[in-house]
């Protein structure tokens, strides 16, 4: 296995200013919900418009780095997550930027209808930022581990869903959609991820990044499954497949332009996210290729079944989620090509 | 029927070695919730070895009683009465968390047969007993059910729909349980959400409501008794508590919420735990 491809400064980004948060010296491996909690700190330095919210799980989803920071700006609503998103839009009305957080699966799950009427419906200023997204937050098992959300929050109208791949990329996604008017939902994780982009890295809401364009079939990835891509890429290289690597981590909307251009070029496609395959990056990129591009097509992620109890490493191979399996997908979607 | 002095005396000792149960297996687990696991310790050893009607070898006898773990981050506590009444192997407890294990991180009652419902989001096991309790009303069946809430999880707006529903189908056959040690994940209730005055609140929601020591034995039992009494009205048994109850290295402290012993303070945990019997 190689190792991910080297971070190089930018003169556009002197090394350590991202956002303003020392991105040099804090990652080589960070959880996406850590750079998270940072970046909060350091738009509220910038902004005094920005408020916080969280439903009793501070200390996990690392607003409580906000709070710490600027207690005057943060809500803690309690275990009441429909309460605390009802509140995060009157919060924007009253002129605030409020990020709310909690695990995904309340967000998105317990909270959805409040994020559809009082969010998505009028069309709000709001930020839900959730927190142990996916398979990976392991121990706690398939009450905890969300692989609906993605699905849930793309279906609403006006809403976009952002899926980060690492600590930098989470921190430029915070920024972006701060900047940006109008709902987001942005999935960070539990468990430390492997850093992969570097300070001249520049994440615009909408564009997929191309870590390499491949000749046999294309992997499209999100998350921490961008990651396990690199890794699969990698095994197969050995093998003589040239397979490329995508990152998709606007999910919605989604960068089709990149979606067609990579099966133009591979005639095949690897979907793979932390998420069941219905209805997620793999869904949205079925959609885009159906109506566009038809080509085969093969999705990593969660088979239409819940989440267990396990460690991570162990997870990813229990749901055929690994590089391992990502390798094998691009050889039975290549054996699809060739029928 | 009066509960004997001979009865109490078991019940606390069955207590205390369900405590000792529980942490050596969060100990051996390296994840998990345990002070709220040792505070409902008391209520759930009342209900399983004082109270409920069950068959161990016939988990979905119909004569039953029910018990829902609202609060199911406690779970281990569930898996440990589960061993001692004979639905699970003790040595069953060491698999907790591990992939492939019925002892998921939260009940689950796809895999393991005793768990009356799969919880672990908070608020919703309350609305799930007034179904359960509805049936039966239905079915004109003397079942009881039994749900325990945490104190935190009050703040859940379901839980007081539930409220409502349950004195409007006026559910004597519905007896609750709240586990007031004060503490939730980001602090003391107080300071993260207030939810105080408890007891009046349900009061207000049309609920009986009785107001106890939770880790006193006697008064557990007999609030137990009273509530199968009430007509007319379900019942809501305030247990006051203390998070981590029954080793000074727990009591009381909000990290130990989701964090779980290490090996040194199991062997004072151990060791407190030996020596006395943490209930009244
Ligand atoms: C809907 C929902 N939101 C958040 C959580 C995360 N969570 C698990 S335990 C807990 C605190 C519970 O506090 P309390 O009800 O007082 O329980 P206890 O003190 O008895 O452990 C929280 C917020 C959850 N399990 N479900
Ligand atoms: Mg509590």
């Amino acid at each position: 296995m190689r190792p991910f491809p080297p971070v190089a400064p930018s003169p556009r980004h002197p090394v350590g200013t991202l956002l303003g948060v020392n991105v040099s010296q804090a990652q080589q491996k960070v959880a996406t919900r850590d750079a998270y909690g940072d970046a909060l700190v350091s738009l509220g330095k910038k902004r005094n418009d920005v408020v916080v919210l969280d439903a009793d799980l501070s200390g996990s989803t690392k607003t409580g780095k906000f709070a710490k920071a600027f207690p005057e700006r943060f809500f803690n609503i309690g275990i009441a997550e429909q309460d605390m998103i009802g509140t995060a839009a009157g919060l924007s009305i009253a002129g605030k930027l409020p990020f709310a957080s909690t695990f995904a699966v309340f967000a998105t799950g317990r909270a959805w209808e409040q994020v559809r009427q009082s969010v998505c419906y009028p069309n709000l200023n709001v930020k839900i930022v959730a927190s142990h997204a996916g398979i990976t937050v392991g121990e706690d098992g398939g009450s905890h581990q969300s692989v609906e959300d993605i699905a849930l929050m793309r279906v609403l109208p006006n809403m976009t869903v952002i899926v980060p791949a690492d600590g930098p990329e989470t921190l430029q996604a915070i920024e972006a959609v701060a900047e940006y008017k109008g709902p987001c939902y942005v999935r960070v994780g539990r468990n430390k991820v492997p850093t992969l982009f570097g300070e001249d890295y520049k994440f615009k809401i909408g564009k997929a990044h191309v870590f390499n364009e491949g000749r046999d079939a294309a992997i499209i990835a999100a998350g921490l499954m961008v990651a396990e891509a690199i890794k699969a890429r990698d095994i197969l290289k050995n093998e003589g497949i040239d397979a490329g690597v995508i990152n998709m981590s606007t999910i919605k909307p989604i960068d089709a332009d990149a979606v067609i251009a990579a099966a133009k070029r591979c005639g095949a496609i690897v979907t793979a996210e932390e998420h069941s395959i219905i209805g997620g990056l793999g869904g949205a990129v079925a959609e885009v290729l159906a109506e566009s591009s038809p080509v085969p097509m093969v999705r990593i992620g969660v088979k239409d079944t819940f989440g267990t109890s396990g460690d991570q490493e162990g997870l990813l191979k229990h749901y055929g989620m690994s590089a391992q399996d990502i390798a094998a997908a691009v050889k039975e979607v290549m054996r699809k090509k060739s029928k | 029927m009066a509960v004997t002095e001979d009865q109490l005396k078991a019940l606390k000792d069955k207590a205390r070695r369900v405590r000792i149960d529980i942490l050596k297996m969060l100990t051996d687990c390296g994840s998990g919730h345990t002070g709220g696991s040792l505070s409902s310790a008391d209520i759930a050893t009342a209900l399983y070895f004082y109270k409920m009607k069950y068959d161990a070898k016939k988990p979905n006898w119909k004569g039953r009683d029910h018990f829902i773990l609202s609060k199911g981050h406690a779970a281990p506590l569930l898996y440990t009465v589960l061993a001692h009444a004979g639905f699970i192997e003790h040595a069953e407890l060491c698999t907790l968390r591990k992939l492939g294990s019925r002892l998921q991180g939260h009940p689950d009652s796809k895999y393991l047969p005793g768990v009356e419902i799969s919880t672990g989001s908070l608020g919703q096991g309350l609305s799930v007993a007034n179904g359960i309790a509805l049936g039966h009303k239905l079915d004109k069946t003397t079942n009881r059910v039994y749900a325990l809430l945490g104190d935190g999880e009050l703040q859940e707006g379901q839980v007081w729909e539930a409220a409502i529903t349950a004195a409007h189908y006026k559910l004597d056959n519905l007896c609750a349980f709240v586990d007031n040690n004060g503490l939730q994940i980001d602090g003391p209730i107080a300071k993260v959400m207030g939810v105080e005055p408890i007891t009046d609140k349900w009061r207000a929601f049309g609920w009986e409501v009785l107001d106890i020591d939770g880790h006193d034995m006697a008064k557990i039992v007999a609030a137990l008794d009273r509530a199968e009494t009430v007509k007319g009205k379900p019942t809501m048994i305030v247990c006051r508590t203390v998070k981590g109850k029954g080793s000074k290295v727990f009591e009381g402290k909000v990290e130990f919420h989701g964090t779980t012993p290490s090996k040194d303070e199991l062997e004072i945990a151990l060791k407190e735990l030996s020596e006395e019997t943490v209930c009244k």
